[in-house]
């Protein structure tokens, strides 16, 4: 079984069709790269099959369930994770306590027995905190720990980001350009802990501008122009493809169509 | 460990606070109005877990507040309970009328819980205000003695009708805030805050984002409850005026003025806003207008709330 199908999925806006008709296959330990220029659909794409948007047509089935346009809360729990182009940290608590949040389903319970602070609360949150250091010391966001979330640099925050998407040991892991404003060697650190993450049996969609990293890491990838897939195959294959070439480096009919 | 001494710290405060101010009393009045500074920090306390850690507004919990005074009114003499049953009967329809409000409500996102909330709180002050033979009407109504008072007299330990409620409402005011800070630091507390940062981040780690909302208003609710019953009791009379609009806004003020997000600055803003009338009684006839002032000032130059900020200040000046 397919863990996860995105099969002729589409959208449109005002009668503009931001996405149509899209179709790719994600399996386990697989790093799927969408890429394509700005405006191409590609966050789009990513907010249909995580729930934010209700696709007008198609479908996304998650290991055999049709999830289609389903609340992003429901999706969470059968083990569909992601992070945000423009970051969505709660940047009223601290970085600990941000990590902590993406243990939410295994640390949930009784709201009674929160309230008073009985043993069985108490034993939930230090798991959770257990867990949340254990993924910051991944990130290298240990020290970190204790401070406003707010305060952290935008390279700090992208991966504070995945550490509490990580918490969710998720089946699939959706990243919106997680190296989006990071310098070289973060972006090299969040490359690595990509390939790990994909290496211990998560399956990874990925949007990403970098390209270099996208060939470096990518298992297979689905290329959008205007909305559709123009190209899909290996980074190899993919960088010959003539329509992948045409649409980044522009050809006499497209070169102002894309704004 | 710091997490822990905050709690604790918090409640050493409070304690201390109840415990010692007693001994500056001028006369036996004071105690009356320490017990009305508790009674309204239990229902801010109340709204710091549903608008400093949910980020949601109320502008009816004053609803809530009548519900439970005037259960002690009436459950006694229509039903036989016992006053002190009446408060937890109060407590229970206040619980469930906020669940059933709040879950269509909660739902949608955006001001609607505030606009729903407005007209439950004006619903039930109408109720309270034209039902004159169960209710009273605005008149009010007689409420009966707890008789806890004379339990412990029993017990060998005399208090004076002032000084019971001093204490007694401290003490009820010290569980609210234990209870409230043992949510703060909880998994359910968490997922409170995570909402308030942002609902898209809590939808995409696995929370409910309506129903723990849900939890926080009813939660709230049962709080401001519980301070409308002990108002009547204390004041062995109650009439509408509990569950007016200008309470609702009250409790707000009460909140956002002494810093929503934290449980001692919300009983700090709770203190001052029930002090300052007393205070003002000279300037009666410009209460309302050195309120609003205050409450302006407040929110242009301290947006944290008074006790935040004041504290963020000290603690600079440490470092």
């Amino acid at each position: 079984m397919t863990l996860l199908s995105v099969e002729g999925l589409g959208i449109a806006f005002g009668g503009i069709k931001a996405v149509h008709d899209v179709s790719f296959k994600v399996e386990p330990g697989e790093i799927v790269s969408v890429i394509g220029p700005n405006g191409a659909g590609k966050t789009t794409l990513f907010n249909m099959i995580s729930g934010v948007y209700q696709p007008g047509s198609g479908r996304v089935v998650l290991e055999g369930e049709d999830v289609t346009g389903m609340a992003p809360f429901r999706l969470a729990q059968r083990g569909m994770s992601r992070t945000f182009q423009n970051l969505q940290i709660f940047q009223n608590m601290t970085v600990l306590e941000n990590a902590i949040s993406g243990f939410h389903l295994q640390e949930k319970g009784p709201v009674l027995a929160d309230l008073l602070h009985l043993p069985s609360s108490r034993r939930r949150a230090r798991a959770a905190d257990a867990g949340a250091r254990k993924l910051l010391a991944r990130v290298g966001l240990e020290r970190a720990a204790d401070r406003e979330a707010g305060n952290l640099s935008y390279g700090s925050l992208k991966r504070l980001e995945i550490a509490r998407a990580l918490a969710m040991k998720p089946k699939v892991l959706l990243l919106d350009e997680p190296a989006a404003g990071c310098n070289a060697v973060e972006t090299e650190e969040i490359d690595h802990l990509i390939a790990e993450v994909a290496a211990s049996g998560t399956a990874i969609l990925l949007v990403e501008h970098d390209m270099k990293m996208v060939m470096r890491i990518s298992s297979h990838i689905v290329v959008l122009d205007h909305g559709e897939k123009i190209a899909e195959g290996a980074p190899a294959e993919v960088s010959r493809n003539p329509a992948v070439i045409a649409a980044y480096l522009g050809t006499e009919e497209g070169a102002d169509a894309d704004g | 460990m710091p997490k822990l001494t905050a709690k604790s710290a918090t409640l050493l405060v409070l304690a201390a606070l109840i415990a010692v101010t007693p001994f500056f009393f001028p006369s036996g009045y004071y105690y009356r109005i320490g017990a009305l500074i508790f009674v309204n920090g239990l229902a801010v306390t109340g709204i710091v877990i549903l608008t400093g850690y949910a980020g949601q507004i109320s502008l009816g919990h004053a609803g809530f507040a009548g519900i439970g005074g005037y259960a002690c009114a009436l459950a006694p003499t229509h039903l036989g309970l016992h006053p002190s049953l009446a408060v937890v009967l109060g407590a229970v329809i206040s619980g469930v009328l906020a669940y059933l409000v709040g879950r269509p409500i909660l739902r949608l996102k955006g001001y609607y819980l505030a606009v729903a909330t407005l007209g439950f709180g004006i619903l039930v002050s109408m109720v309270l205000n034209n039902e004159r033979r169960l209710t009273g009407g605005p008149d009010g109504i007689a409420v009966p003695e707890l008789g806890l008072r004379g339990l412990l007299k029993d017990w060998g330990l005399d208090l004076t009708n002032g000084e019971f409620w001093y204490f007694f409402c401290g003490l009820v005011l010290l569980i609210g805030a234990w209870i409230a800070l043992n949510l703060h630091q909880s998994p359910s507390g968490r997922a409170l805050r995570a909402l308030h940062g942002s609902e898209i981040a809590a939808g995409t780690v696995g929370i409910d984002v309506a129903r723990v909302k849900l939890q926080a208003f009813v939660i709230s609710a049962v709080y401001a409850s519980v301070a409308g019953s002990l108002v009547a009791l204390q004041n062995k009379f109650i009439t509408p005026d509990v569950a007016g609009f200008m309470h609702s806004i009250e409790m707000v003020t009460m909140a956002v003025l002494g810093g929503a997000g934290s449980v001692l600055g919300a009983i700090f803003g709770a203190g001052i806003l029930t002090l300052l009338p007393q205070a003002l009684t000279v300037f009666a006839e410009y209460e309302q207008l050195v309120l609003g002032l205050v409450m302006m000032l407040v929110m242009i130059f301290l947006r944290e709330g008074l006790l935040p900020s004041i504290l963020r200040k000290l603690r600079g000046r440490g470092e």
